[in-house]
């Protein structure tokens, strides 16, 4: 996600004088060069000159999307070892792992913008970069498992493909892998969900119980309607964003009605009809002050969830000490260059 | 069911991969670093395969995995014990994945039961031995803190690495060999680690025997109460 | 983890046997030998790769979008280096 060439965004004002200061003249070029590019849909490179906002506006949602990832983990890995079977095991730890492994891809795409990890989960530890509010709700029974997978997973997945061709190369490039990766989650989920509702009467219960829960929170994932939405016009314009909240919002609510009736679940909106004129389902009001309150902190598991990652980081901290000494001791500097011995260099085979 | 040789020994090892596989899914959402977060989940999903392809040559695994009773369970104490810091995972890991190496080297090598899975085994256990390795290295000789955390975790779990040689049934191999190979290589990369090679003995006192005879330790019931808990609640349910 | 702590490495992976390595991500590791087992276990898990290569990525020069034209326009008005470039009889087989 990073490119060889992420290292200075000092580099990108290079032109910069003494002072720091761009002259304005050459800012407005680079602008132009910046906006044709966008216009042109050709990608932003690490290195190329970018408008701050463009860059702040990156940086912010790159690393929400990072920090979901991870954060996310949690109400998922509250199932593992409780998982009924083996073979749902193994899946949901597979899943678990995915999402450490795209919070990984994530956090690597915003380092290109010159912001280290470190940086970025300090702010995720003390609250001034966000997660998804999604992950504040608990996971209760196991069928939370799938409804986090059908419905949570299905969001996500509904807004990330899009972002498959966001301007940003290293970000369009992360969430590609991501999306490839992803597309076991959802199918998982409603597997699982299918098998509790084909089951026995408690399971077909837990099932839709789960999906009450969930279903609300899932359609709020897609952000505040269009006409509130703070970033999003500006994000439209420089192709960070390639569709609307309520247009994506929409999509995945016609998508989710079908599904659920092959669920043989309900979902919980009595309003949700067909409109043939509008080619789209209608749906009931959604409750933008749950979302707003659960934003600010006060969802059932805020508090849970960034103790949680706080305390992991903070427990660990004698560990990554302990091989950056070991790091020190053995290879000069950190991250000098250690010659791969041949057998290391070709895990699996001959080079 | 009866216990064969060969369904005995399939539960001693399978039962050995399943509980640790459990023990490792326990650290996801708590690892040290993001990395080792994927590195963890790695070697659990490993064992997690091996247990299944394990258990079901004695039966079916998952009334195996959720139905038995603690004192029907054949894992070694070493794997059930409560994850500790990281040091003590990492112990647990150098000790438990050099034996499991050894021991599927040999099995990968002659005919039987258990030949194919151990061939494809050994080499998963391999890199599991490479990454205990390669954190030993770094705990033992990276801070004053780490090695302290090392050496005691090292000491904590010596007792228990003297069930690992005790024959089972229905396994034919060297294990007076086994325990020769294992001393050497722990020890040789304690050493390297700069970890002094724990002095104590290396099983409990107790005639009665372990976790191969089925006798556990207190908190192996918690953790299978933890996880059998959703399936025993839903008799006869497929999930 | 601080920066100096755990340095940044790119990560190039051989998908196959034939391959050029190709540049999948980055990742943070104390040194090169965790780098690696990082990579593997970050970027091979779906049996992705036969053979990984770790570079510290500041050790990595890159030609800087500035110089971009310098660099890269030059070459685009040669098409004599092209096989295209050059007329052919019909029929003359084997060229």
């Amino acid at each position: 996600m990073v490119e060889g060439d992420r290292m200075a965004p000092a580099a990108a004002h290079r032109t910069a004088s003494v002072d720091g200061a761009v002259p304005e003249a050459d800012t407005a070029v680079y602008e132009a060069v910046f906006n044709a590019a966008v216009a042109a849909d050709e990608r932003i490179e690490p290195r190329d000159w970018m408008p701050d906002a463009y860059r702040s506006t990156l940086v912010r949602q790159i690393a929400q999307h990072a920090h979901s990832e991870i954060i996310g983990m949690q109400p998922e890995a509250n199932w593992i070892s409780r998982a009924p079977s083996l073979r749902r095991k193994a899946i949901l730890m597979a899943k678990v792992q995915d999402e450490a492994g795209h919070g990984l891809y994530l956090y690597s795409a915003v380092e290109t913008l010159g912001v280290s990890r470190e940086e970025l989960l300090d702010k995720l530890h003390t609250g001034r970069q966000k997660y998804s509010s999604i992950f504040n709700y608990p996971t209760l029974t196991w069928a939370d498992v799938g409804a986090i997978g059908w419905l949570v997973d299905g969001a996500a997945i509904t807004n990330q493909v899009p972002l498959c061709r966001c301007s940003y190369g290293p970000y369009a490039r992360a969430m590609v892998r991501v999306c490839k990766e992803e597309s076991f989650h959802q199918r998982q989920g409603y597997e699982l969900l299918l098998a509790l509702s084909q089951g026995t009467p408690e399971q077909h219960a837990m099932a839709q119980d789960a999906v009450d829960r969930w279903w609300w929170p899932s359609l709020m994932m897609f952000g505040p309607p269009d006409d509130e939405s703070a970033h999003s016009a500006q994000s439209m314009a420089w192709k960070i964003k390639r569709h609307s909240n309520d247009e994506l919002r929409q999509r995945f609510i016609d998508i989710c009605v079908p599904q659920a009736k092959s669920l043989n679940l309900t979902l919980p909106d009595p309003d949700l009809r067909w409109n043939e004129e509008r080619g789209h389902y209608d749906f009931g009001p959604i409750d933008w002050a749950e979302f707003r309150e659960v934003i600010k902190g006060n969802g059932p598991c805020n508090e849970q969830r960034i103790s949680q990652r706080r305390k992991a980081h903070d427990e660990g901290a004698w560990v990554r000490e302990a091989a950056a000494a070991y790091a020190a001791k053995h290879n000069g500097a950190t991250g000098a260059a250690v010659e791969p011995s041949a057998d290391t260099a070709d895990m699996n085979g001959k080079a | 069911m009866t216990v064969t040789a060969h369904t005995g020994a399939a539960l001693a090892l399978g039962d050995d991969a399943l509980v640790l596989s459990h023990r490792l899914g326990e650290w996801a959402g708590h690892a040290p670093v993001l990395e080792e977060e994927v590195a963890l989940a790695n070697i659990a999903l490993d064992l997690l395969g091996q247990a299944r392809v394990l258990l079901s040559m004695a039966g079916d695994e998952d009334e195996l995995a959720y139905l038995r009773e603690e004192r029907a369970f054949r894992n070694l104490q070493l794997v059930e014990q409560p994850g500790g810091d990281f040091a003590h995972t990492i112990a647990r890991q150098l000790y438990f994945s050099t034996y499991q190496r050894l021991l599927y080297t040999q099995l990968a090598a002659q005919e039987g039961a258990f030949a194919g899975l151990a061939a494809k085994a050994v080499k998963e256990v391999a890199y599991h031995q490479d990454h205990a390795e390669q954190w030993t290295l770094r705990l033992g000789d990276g801070t004053a803190q780490s090695h302290e955390r090392m050496r005691r975790a090292c000491e904590a779990l010596w007792r228990f690495t003297g069930e690992m040689f005790q024959p089972i049934e229905g396994v034919e191999v060297d294990w007076a060999g086994l325990q020769t190979a294992w001393l050497e290589s722990v020890s040789d990369t304690l050493r390297r680690a700069t970890l002094e090679v724990p002095e104590g003995p290396r099983s409990g006192a107790w005639a009665a025997g372990a976790g191969r005879q089925g006798l556990h330790t207190e908190p192996f019931g918690r953790m299978l109460a933890e996880m059998q808990h959703l399936h025993r609640s839903h008799p006869g349910a497929s999930w | 983890m601080t920066t100096e702590q755990s340095p940044l490495w790119e990560v190039f992976v051989r998908s196959r046997r034939g391959l050029s390595h190709t540049h999948a991500g980055s990742l943070h590791a104390p040194d090169a030998e965790l780098a690696l087992r990082n990579a593997r276990d970050l970027y091979t898990r779906r049996g992705e790769g036969v053979s990984i290569w770790v570079v510290p990525s500041k050790a990595i020069t890159a030609s800087s979008p500035d110089e971009k034209d310098a660099f890269f326009e030059p070459a685009a008005d040669k098409p004599y280096r092209h096989p295209t470039f050059y007329e052919i009889p019909e029929g003359v087989k084997h060229l």
